[in-house]
């Protein structure tokens, strides 16, 4: 932890945190026609785990964050390698997009398009990276926990 | 026929995984594979039509596994399987069973099927493909003993040489691609390509061919081979590997042998191999040592053979193929009974070994004689038929098929000492040695394939037309005007009188040199040559490394600057028109104020001296920046650029406490001055160069072409983002593995240097107590 403890930071964690994850979530989605996209949202995700690391240290990183970061990593990247990789199945060249359009009630409808899930790759595979490198860089010289 | 290789490979590969548990079983498996592999190739080839399997690899680029069951193939394939499966049964017997056993089973029968893949190639990079199987299966046989330093250094050894080869076969196979738009040895040979790229092709092949086949100057590795367990030398480095650069040249021999380089390459490189090979096995006491330089030796002389190419020589060289490859085994496999008999094959140790296995000695004898060429055995027909082939030559390639037959005769008067010195050294009785001990009786599974191996030496010989007829149809898938037959008693001609001369000039030799000390090394080997180059190719690198990588920080700033500046003083030069039209100082003011307060901040920062304090002015300095992006209307970078800065700060202020607090006084090597004036010239070239370039776009700009495409292509309005995904979503993948790999690399420094500090608090901790 960097200095001294400030009440100022740990409410702004407590109330930031979660809607920075659903701004971050948000920023991804609606990247393909507005500004933003898994790159954008992956950072504002990794910006929320930094200013809950600038508010309790890398212990609360740590209980915070379900998985490993480094699965993040490795998850993320494959999610990104699959879509890529799928339209080969049907002969297409790789990272060919499909678009689809589904009715839903009460929303409407709803048009998906494949290359969104390889935008969920880049999202998962950059909070990856910001974690891995906040929690590695942020602990302490020895590592051993404290 | 595909499947019969890849049946091998199944095999292998299973013996590899489960084999362990169950030994006997696996080896079981293998020999059953193998025999199937002879049985289905005996099948195959009995069809009336030739079998010809192409399966499609990479159809752009023209890349096909082209296999092909032409008589060479079956003779070769017959060897491989045939001899495998003795072999392998052999060893059964011969090692314990042990881990190291299952990795030899498992590895010999995938080794197998590579072999087998090869020789029916019928495209280079096809024989490319198995080419390199077999390199790497080598290795993993000759350093089967994981323990023993000699081993893995010899099996290193052995894979770089022949993988020097497999990167010449490469590169032939390129050149032939691209300039005759095929490898296929039908292909080739129906409108063979000419030309100087030909011919630098060629000699890749004959490069490759040479280190695979161990012929002078790379045929060091070989005898280093014999690190091996004796079956897999019996195998690999006797009967079918090392004849892979032979079938290389068998192939390509009828197409391009007529050129003068190809032949002189051949006699000059076969003829020293055949010379220096049987002259070193003259001077080896361990009798695996004196056939391994005798195989050098024999190597040598069937490229003679192969690569004169001429109609009687390639049929020669089939049947020679086909009879070293039996005596040879034969004769390893004794020495491995030897070995196992009585614990040693040193022939200073080694005595009585004759009298008290009788029939041993007369099996293994029977195929040296045969090695010899001493009437009626196998080996006397071939040789025989090459000396008739090298005489009448010189109707094909003149003058040289006269220097070829003198140095075969030379080469095979030393194989009659080298003969001798086994036979004696092994059987014999030394007077000043007691006679060695039995220590294990052999069982019938190690006696059985050397029974198997000295009859067909025998029998062959006796009725050579059989195998003579056999090997006529192979010799003519070689070359069409192959010709030729074996037989028993040729009648007194100048081949026969040679072969009588080289007999008795060989034993005459050899007893006069039996009381001579030979004490003299030779200076230049090839182990010490190639120990020499492996050295300084390490420590050449290693100081290459040193200078290139300092691990200075200003060194690599201004190295990449003074680049940096080099080329775009080029390009701005280069571009001629150096006014720059229609220059705007600001677009509005907000602008001009950023501008500004980015300018102050870069000054700033290189003029603190205080490590936070820099950080923060190049955060400065990259928000400025994604202002000024946002007024221009690009609010995705904006967005990015923001965000980007804002956790490269964090992540420098986390670096940062671990570091002095002040910058360190700059190092006096490279002067103050210096470096502001690398600093300066990169800012103004660059400076000049953005306003160059906005006047120098000829085309028109991308974004229109995927601004039109973005909505109906991709579905998606976010143009920015939809090339990030969709139309450069390879950069894009590309790009996040970097992501991932830097993550990872700052992960394992973290962690590296927190171990280190870890150790030196313990040591510290027990200092003090």
């Amino acid at each position: 932890m960097i200095g001294k403890r400030l009440t100022v930071l740990d409410e702004a964690d407590r109330w930031l945190f979660r809607a920075l994850m659903l701004v971050s979530i948000y920023v991804m989605v609606r990247g393909h026609n507005a500004p933003g996209g898994g790159f954008a949202g992956g950072l504002i995700a990794g910006s929320a785990f930094v200013l809950r690391y600038l508010a309790g240290g890398i212990l609360r990183v740590r209980r915070s964050s379900i998985v490993n970061p480094s699965r993040l990593i490795g998850l993320g990247l494959i999610v990104s390698a699959v879509v890529a990789a799928v339209p080969l199945l049907s002969g297409d060249p790789a990272l060919s997009s499909d678009i689809a359009k589904i009715s839903l009630p009460v929303i409407g409808t709803v048009k998906v398009v494949s290359s969104s899930l390889f935008d969920l790759g880049v999202y998962l595979l950059v909070v990856g990276a910001v974690l891995t490198v906040l929690v590695h860089l942020g602990s302490d010289p020895l590592g051993d926990g404290t | 026929m595909t499947a019969v290789v890849l049946a091998h490979f199944l095999v292998g590969l299973t013996i590899l995984a489960v084999g362990v548990r169950v030994p006997r079983l696996a080896v079981s498996s293998g020999v059953v594979v193998l025999l199937t592999a002879f049985i289905a190739l005996i099948a195959l080839a009995r069809r009336d039509e030739e079998i010809h399997e192409t399966w499609t690899w990479i159809g752009d680029l023209g890349l096909t596994i082209d296999l092909r069951l032409d008589g060479f193939a079956v003779v070769m394939g017959l060897v491989v399987s045939g001899l495998g499966a003795l072999i392998l049964a052999y060893a059964a017997a011969y090692f314990d069973h042990d881990r190291t056993f299952n990795r030899f089973a498992g590895v010999f029968v995938l080794f197998a099927g590579a072999m087998t893949g090869l020789v029916l190639s019928a495209d280079l990079f096809t024989m490319f493909v198995f080419w390199e199987m077999t390199s790497l299966f080598s290795f993993l046989l000759i350093g089967l003993d994981d323990r023993s330093e000699k081993a893995r250094k010899s099996a290193l050894r052995a894979l770089l040489t022949t993988g020097m080869g497999g990167l010449a076969l490469l590169g032939a196979v390129a050149l032939f691609q691209v300039e005759a738009g095929t490898t296929s040895f039908a292909a080739l040979a129906e409108s063979p390509p000419a030309g100087a790229v030909v011919n630098a092709a060629l000699v890749l092949v004959l490069l490759a061919a040479f280190t695979k086949s161990a012929q002078f100057p790379f045929h060091f590795w070989l005898p280093g081979a014999m690190a091996a367990p004796t079956p897999v030398s019996a195998y690999l480095h006797s009967a079918t590997m090392v004849k892979a650069g032979i079938v290389l040249v068998a192939r390509m021999a009828p197409i391009f042998g007529d050129r003068e380089f190809w032949r002189w390459s051949i006699v000059v490189c076969g003829g020293l191999t055949m010379m220096i090979g049987g002259l070193r096995a003259l001077k080896q006491n361990d009798i695996k040592l004196l056939l391994a330089f005798g195989t050098v030796s024999q190597l040598g002389f069937m490229m003679i053979l192969f690569g004169l190419g001429t109609p009687s020589l390639t049929y020669a060289g089939v049947a020679h193929l086909v009879a070293h490859a039996i005596f040879k085994a034969g004769l390893f496999l004794g020495v491995g009974v030897v070995d196992h008999t009585f614990g040693s094959r040193d022939i200073t140790v080694l005595s009585g070994v004759g009298r008290k296995m009788k029939w041993l000695a007369a099996l293994a004898v029977a195929n040296a004689l045969s090695m010899a060429g001493v009437i009626p055995l196998l080996g006397f027909a071939t040789k025989e038929k090459a000396l008739v082939g090298l005489i009448d030559s010189d109707h094909y390639v003149g003058g040289l098929g006269n220097i070829a037959l003198v140095v075969v005769v030379l080469g095979s008067v030393v194989t009659v000492m080298y003969t001798l010195r086994f036979i004696s050294g092994t059987f014999g009785r030394r007077s000043d040695a007691v006679d060695s001990d039995v220590r294990h009786r052999p069982g019938w599974l190690l006696v059985g394939p050397i029974v198997l191996l000295a009859g067909l030496s025998i029998i062959g010989g006796l009725v050579p037309g059989v195998l003579g007829d056999l090997v006529r149809g192979p010799a003519k898938s070689l070359d069409a005007a192959a010709k030729g037959h074996l037989v028993l008693w040729p009648g007194v001609n100048a081949a026969f009188l040679t072969s009588l001369g080289i007999l008795a000039g060989g034993v005459a030799l050899w007893r006069a040199t039996q009381r001579l000390e030979w004490n003299r090394t030779i200076p230049i080997n090839g182990e010490r040559a190639y120990d020499v180059v492996y050295e300084s190719v390490l420590s050449s690198s290693r100081r290459v490394t040193a200078v290139s990588q300092t691990g200075s920080l200003v060194v690599y700033l201004v190295a990449t600057m003074t680049v940096v500046l080099a080329a775009l003083v080029v390009a701005i030069f280069w571009a001629g028109d150096l006014t720059v039209d229609g220059l705007v100082i600001a677009d509005s003011w907000q602008q001009a104020l950023i501008v500004l307060g980015v300018c102050a901040a870069s000054i700033a920062l290189v003029i603190v001296r205080h490590r936070f304090v820099s950080a923060a002015m190049l955060g400065v300095v990259g928000f400025g920046v994604a202002v000024l992006f946002a007024l221009h209307g690009a609010p995705d970078l904006a967005l990015t650029q923001l965000l980007v800065e804002t956790l490269t700060l964090v992540v420098f202020l986390l670096v940062l406490r671990q570091m002095p607090r002040r910058f360190d006084p700059s190092p006096s090597w490279v002067p103050r001055v210096f470096r502001l004036v690398v600093s300066l010239a990169v800012g103004a070239a660059m400076t000049f160069f953005a306003l160059q370039v906005f006047d120098a776009r000829t085309g028109t700009s991308v974004g229109e072409e995927y601004a039109v495409l973005s909505e109906p292509e991709a579905g998606g309005r976010n143009i920015v983002n939809v090339i990030l995904v969709d139309f450069r979503g390879f950069d894009t993948l590309g790009e996040i593995t970097v992501l991932a790999i830097a993550a990872i690399g700052v992960m394992n420094l973290v962690r590296m240097a927190q171990r280190q500090r870890r150790i030196e608090a313990a040591s510290a901790d027990e200092v003090v107590a």
